[in-house]
């Protein structure tokens, strides 16, 4: 009743929405770098939306399903494929047991997302299964997923009578997901604390400029590289709370970005936020890729997040019908 | 004391409420009156609290709110904020005492030696003056469970590294700036490592994985090297 990592991947983690309210502990929330892509593999396989998912970058792991199973990949396509068959993303997929999951290139987006129908059977810590790399806990035991690791899975059921011969078939319906990202460029942000001090070149070159994402990217945060923003006049901060999507000014000019596994507190001038609605879009690019910023207010930036969380709410919906529908004509659960 | 604080959001799910910025056991004390205030409500909407030197992170779910709230729900929170800070002006947050045991060795505190050198004091000044205060914790950050605690004696101060370690030994005891810590994992770091405590300070089997809390006060006990090496990896408790 499991799968079973037969290569490991550059960094493939278990993750979820991520563990709250131990921040004040120093403990931050880690979680999907993309969260509509862990809402919609969920989704596709009738899960609830922030079950753990396994998240993967390129190259990322050859996995093998011990048993039968009902997945679904979201996020980028990285040219996934049993034997030489495809296996698209944004769509439900059952596996055979023996399958061979490999992902052979990256076509598009960066970070990959699987989820398997009824959940992977791993421990939570502190009310969640995201890895937090650092502490060593959660996820699975703690870290990056490594050769013969075995993930349970929650539940198997055979799904022979429609897979027949086939290693892996696709389900006939999936998710649209173009309009829930913004079309690449520009990530909108809503100004931080310290944007009044920068200099008023400075302002216009963060909205007008582009900034390129460096290799010196991970999930803790984007290092840009862009003109090197001045402020009006030096300061000395004192150190505070920051949150995911925080752009912080670095004392040579240059941006940062915190994301996932940031850190809880950081002392650099806050002089942006990424916007919520943004976060998957912009955990998407692929390093070297270039991006701009387009300001918007908070108001804005609010109602977006929650346009979105509407619209991946109504595909949930859509999913779960469907999925039960087609489960019932099979006389299974 | 100024006790006036502004309250700005921080992009769309986290407001910071900030008082006069400066370290300074009145201010800190202000914050915690509310992070323990608004601890104390658990309201569902509000999903966590980070408290620093002088101001307090909110984070917030935008969606809750607009639950049960006209929109904008930043508007909605900032001004509820205004009048559950009145009323956490009278909390009285708890405050914990801790001792911690340190070895000030120099083969567990690396650059106690070169410190001593630099300052033209004595290492046994530096394991005085270091042990003489009791500090308060302001944040946790950097690591799970990183107590920032100041101030430390004015001659003690030093800036970081210039070069960040690549692995510090978890328990590690540093300065950097007015600031000393514990790093209660191995992590690279650059801060300056005097000495090291034999307390084990993080341990996710536990319920209560972190040995500190903001708003600790916190006095260092020196030990031996034998003394280290007796309760080495016991649990904080």
């Amino acid at each position: 009743m499991s799968i079973r990592v037969l290569q490991p991947g550059l960094l493939d983690t278990i993750q979820d929405a991520g563990r709250t309210g131990y921040q004040h502990l120093g403990i931050n929330p880690a979680g999907a770098m993309d969260r509509i892509a862990m809402y919609v593999a969920n989704s596709l396989v009738g899960n609830a939306p922030t079950e753990a998912v396994i998240e993967m970058h390129f190259p990322a792991a050859a996995l093998l399903f011990e048993d039968f199973a009902m997945i679904a990949l979201s996020g980028a396509d990285l040219g996934a494929m049993v034997n030489d068959q495809p296996v698209p993303v944004n769509k439900p997929v059952l596996m055979t047991r023996q399958a061979v999951l490999r992902f052979t290139r990256p076509v598009s987006g960066a970070i990959c997302y699987l989820a398997v129908r009824h959940g992977l059977d791993v421990a939570a810590w502190l009310g969640s299964y995201s890895t937090h790399l650092k502490a060593g806990a959660g996820g699975f035991e703690g870290r990056a997923l490594q050769r013969n690791d075995v993930l349970p899975m929650r539940q198997v059921t055979p799904y022979n009578k429609f897979l027949q011969q086939h290693l892996a078939r696709e389900l006939p319906w999936s998710i649209g997901v173009r309009d829930l990202y913004t079309t690449g460029n520009p990530i909108r942000i809503t100004t931080g604390s310290s944007f009044a001090l920068l200099n008023e070149h400075a302002r216009q070159q963060l909205t007008d400029a582009a900034f390129t994402i460096t290799q010196q990217s991970d999930r803790m945060g984007f290092r840009l590289q862009g003109p090197a923003l001045k402020l009006a006049e030096k300061t000395e901060m004192l150190s505070a709370g920051v949150t995911r999507g925080t752009i912080q000014l670095l004392p040579n000019g240059q941006l940062i970005i915190l994301m996932a596994d940031q850190q809880t507190t950081g002392g650099y001038p806050r002089l942006a936020h990424v916007i919520t609605a943004d976060q998957p879009t912009l955990a998407q690019l692929q390093t070297r890729q270039q991006l701009h910023f387009n300001l918007i207010t908070t108001t804005e930036a609010e109602d977006l997040l929650w346009h979105q969380e509407q619209r991946l709410q109504l595909l949930q919906n859509a999913c779960k019908l469907r999925l039960e529908e087609w489960l019932s004509q099979y006389g299974l659960h | 004391m100024n006790t006036t604080f502004s309250i700005t959001p921080l992009g769309d799910s986290a407001l910071i409420i900030e008082w006069e910025q400066e370290i300074s056991l009145p201010v800190h004390t202000l914050v915690m009156q509310v992070f323990h205030y608004l601890q104390s409500l658990d309201l569902p909407y509000i999903t966590d609290l980070v408290p620093a030197y002088a101001s307090l992170t909110v984070l917030y779910s935008a969606a809750m709110i607009r639950q049960q709230a006209p929109p904008p729900a930043f508007q909605w929170l900032t001004e509820q904020l205004y009048s559950m800070l009145q009323q956490a002006a009278a909390v009285v947050p708890p405050v914990r005492r801790l001792q911690v045991p340190v070895c000030y060795h120099s083969s567990l505190g690396p650059d106690i030696t070169d410190m001593a050198h630099r300052k033209n004091i004595s290492v046994a000044d530096i394991v005085n003056r270091h042990t003489a205060r009791t500090y308060t914790v302001y944040m946790l950050g950097f690591l799970p469970g990183f107590p920032y605690m100041g101030k430390v004696d004015d001659v003690l101060a030093t800036p970081r590294l210039k070069q960040p370690r690549l692995q510090v030994a978890a328990g590690s005891v540093g300065i950097a700036g007015e600031q000393t810590g514990i790093y209660p994992l191995a992590s690279p770091g650059g801060w300056n490592i005097i000495g090291r405590t034999p307390l084990r300070l993080f341990n996710a089997a536990l319920d209560e994985s972190c040995y500190f809390r903001p708003g600790d006060q916190v006095q260092f006990m020196p030990v031996s090297l034998q003394e280290f090496n007796q309760i080495n990896g016991t649990e904080a408790r």
